[in-house]
């Protein structure tokens, strides 16, 4: 019996995760196409190094160990689970236990005392967003489902540790009743103090709460990943190989304007002359909405976990302007979830009428960027919130002509006499003689 | 004060039948602003007194298309791009050093896939170079012995292109104690020009950027503000006086450094 409901939620589970799965998968490839498969090597080690190594977390060490301890708990308790799917298949107690022996003894103690780290892990990260209120987790892009999101995983990870000793622990009183112990470093200590004189009977039920409730919490937790910030522990690693491996400086080229520029440039060109792609619509420069981002973008834009780092960082939000890297990042997954939505139930074609810039992002926040990729450096899983505010930018001027008025000026200046200030280039060279 | 020595255009260079081993790149900045004037002729005086044979553009040169291109207009820095790589093509032009970290940026990142293939480097790179040749040499200069010197890391040297040692060893050659900012290098705060802000008002907020980033080198109790960059240099120069400084803190580029100190 046991066998038939532990399949019916093993397969649930997995159908409707990758379901799940496949629909973020769909909604990231509504994004245009970018080149990141060069390099196989380099990209290898980038993620090798940012995100199984964590090796950007550790500018700020405190956090850094905190999410450490969650992070190897999380790791090595996935080899706990292997044991309860292969128990639930086929209905046996603790599969491992018999052949691996002192190892087994081993590896259950390791993982208790992760899952004590991840507590006191989990109980400092509740008490920074909701104790100290620590500003970069509490800022105004946060208030409402973000701030739940945060609160409701790390409650799921009280749960599961509480699940996994109330397993362990009534399995070590279970054994102590015949004799013997796991002698699991934790939950022998543990045990006596809650489960002293209970009957073999409620021991069985503790035990088999614990088993359940952690397979339960597992398959919960699994299903709730793709609706929430905490989807980074899995898009980390391709977030990371896909990484932008140039330099931070270097922009992205538009080879549509390309084009133009070299046809403007050629005098051989007839400028009335039919072209091959004659009554196609041109590409839009820059981006107004989530498909004209690359699926690069949109890849960061779910592998997001909302930490803020490139909040605190950023100039703009630190002298109290209206821009904030989260928020960019933010703002292209909700709209991206929004329009993936509609286009799933309504067909390719889908418009609702709305777009990033505008129902998302406004004109203010984008002009507040000083380009200093500072919220690029400061991402743990390189995640780039400039290249988006550059291709929204892109779109503004090049498709209508909106920027603030300086800018204009700037711009004719450079056109007109090569500088962006009114000076004649005949006097470039003056500071040799003054 | 004119340069006490001949500074060739390529132009003028190339008509007596030579050409330059490298191309100073000197941007509007250098170009134009008075302030920056100064760095440019420090510049050149180094690249003089170490016999380097360097050349500019002069009227030929035009602006990288740099804030063109971080403002969103990617036709107008394609058209500058497109007409500097003309130029510098038929010029042969092989080696470009710049004293401004945007037009670095530009030269060095992003003229390449529009067909412009330089060698380029930074003034400090350059600098740092010649000293370890022993072109130049500051042993015994008193000038900045023992005086305290924060480093202003430019965004588009530093994060951008990841130049955060040429500055910093400059400095030490001075003989001078450089003390670093609390945020510095990678976690270095922009002075707030970047992007095109140089060129416009900044949104609304409750503080001026350069306000921000001046306080950080304040804390550190440094006689001189140095920086690589004309910009960082406009904004850094404001924050001190923001805070009626001007007498107690200098703000200088590391050329005017190391040309101060070499007594050029």
């Amino acid at each position: 019996m046991s066998i038939i409901i532990f399949s019916i939620l093993f397969c649930v589970g997995f159908y409707f995760f990758s379901k799940n799965i496949l629909q973020v998968r769909t909604n990231i490839l509504l994004g245009k196409d970018i080149d990141r498969i060069d390099n196989a090597s380099e990209r290898w080690k980038t993620m090798a190094l940012v995100a199984l190594g964590q090796k950007k977390m550790f500018t700020r060490p405190i956090p850094a160990l905190l999410h450490l301890c969650l992070y190897a708990a999380f790791v090595i308790t996935q080899i706990e689970l292997i044991e309860i799917f292969t128990d639930g298949f086929t209905n046996s107690h603790r599969f491992f236990h018999s052949f691996l022996g002192g190892f087994y003894t081993f590896m259950i103690s390791f993982i208790e005392i992760l899952s004590v780290l991840a507590l006191v892990g989990t109980v400092a990260f509740l008490s920074r967003r909701n104790l100290l209120k620590l500003p970069r987790l509490n800022m105004k892009e946060l208030s409402g489902w973000p701030k739940k999101d945060a609160n409701l995983i790390l409650i799921m990870e009280i749960v599961l540790v509480t699940f996994i000793f109330t397993m362990n622990g009534a399995d070590e009183a279970i054994l102590k009743d015949q004799g013997g112990s796991y002698r699991f470093v934790l939950s022998s200590f543990i045990s006596p103090l809650i489960f002293e004189g209970m009957n073999l009977h409620t021991l069985h039920i503790f035990e088999q709460i614990g088993w359940w409730g952690h397979l339960v919490m597992v398959f919960t937790f699994l299903n709730y990943l793709p609706y929430s910030k905490h989807l980074h522990i899995l898009l980390a690693f391709p977030n990371t190989y896909y990484s932008n491996l140039d330099k931070k400086g270097k922009f992205t080229n538009l080879s549509s304007v390309t084009e133009e520029v070299k046809k403007m440039m050629d005098p051989t060109i007839d400028p009335f002359a039919a072209t091959e792609n004659e009554g196609e619509i041109p590409p839009r420069f820059g981006a107004k909405d989530v498909t004209d981002l690359t699926w690069k973008n949109l890849l960061d834009a779910y592998t997001c976990t909302e930490c803020g780092r490139c909040t605190s960082s950023c100039p703009a939000n630190q002298t109290g302007k209206l821009l904030s890297p989260r928020k960019i990042i933010m703002d292209t997954r909700d709209r991206l979830v929004e329009l993936g939505e509609g286009i799933r139930k309504n067909g390719k074609e889908y418009t609702d009428g709305k777009s990033l810039l505008g129902d998302y992002i406004t004109e203010e926040e984008i002009w507040a960027c000083t380009s200093c990729n500072a919220c690029v450096q400061e991402c743990p899983v390189n995640i780039d919130p400039l290249s988006i505010i550059v291709d929204l930018r892109r779109y503004l001027v090049m498709e209508e002509s909106k920027m603030p008025t300086e800018l204009t000026g700037m711009l004719t200046n450079i056109e007109n006499n090569g500088a962006p200030w009114q000076f004649s280039p005949a006097d470039r060279g003056n500071w040799i003689n003054e | 004060m004119s340069t006490a020595f001949k500074v060739s255009t390529i132009a003028e260079m190339m008509a007596n039948g030579e050409s330059p081993d490298i191309l100073f790149w000197v941007g509007c900045s250098g170009s134009f602003d008075d302030r920056a004037k100064k760095i440019t002729k420090a510049v050149a005086k180094i690249l003089h007194h170490c016999n380097v044979k360097f050349a500019v553009l002069g009227a030929e040169e035009s602006c990288t298309g740099d804030p063109a291109k971080r403002a969103g207009n990617e036709f107008t820095f394609q058209m500058q791009a497109m007409m500097n790589i003309q130029v510098l093509d038929a010029y042969a032009v092989k080696k470009i050093v710049t004293a401004c970290p945007h037009c670095f940026n530009t030269l060095k990142n992003e003229y390449p896939e529009l067909g412009g293939n330089y060698e380029v480097i930074h003034h400090t790179q350059l600098i740092q170079d010649l000293i370890n040749q022993g072109k130049l040499g500051l042993e015994g200069s008193q000038t900045y012995k023992g005086k305290k010197i924060t480093f202003h890391d430019p965004c588009y040297l530093g994060r951008a292109n990841d130049v955060y040692e040429a500055p910093r060893v400059l400095i030490e050659k001075l003989d001078a104690e450089l003390i670093e900012m609390k945020r510095c290098k990678t976690t270095g705060l922009c002075c707030g020009a970047g992007g095109a802000q140089m060129f416009k008002e900044a949104e609304k907020g409750n503080k001026e950027i350069n306000v921000e980033r001046t306080e950080d080198a304040l804390e550190t109790n440094a006689s001189i503000i140095a920086t690589g960059c004309p910009f960082c240099n406009t904004m850094m120069t404001d924050g001190v006086k923001n805070f009626n400084k001007e007498q107690d803190i200098q703000v200088l580029d590391i050329a005017e450094l190391i040309a101060n100190a070499a007594d050029l």
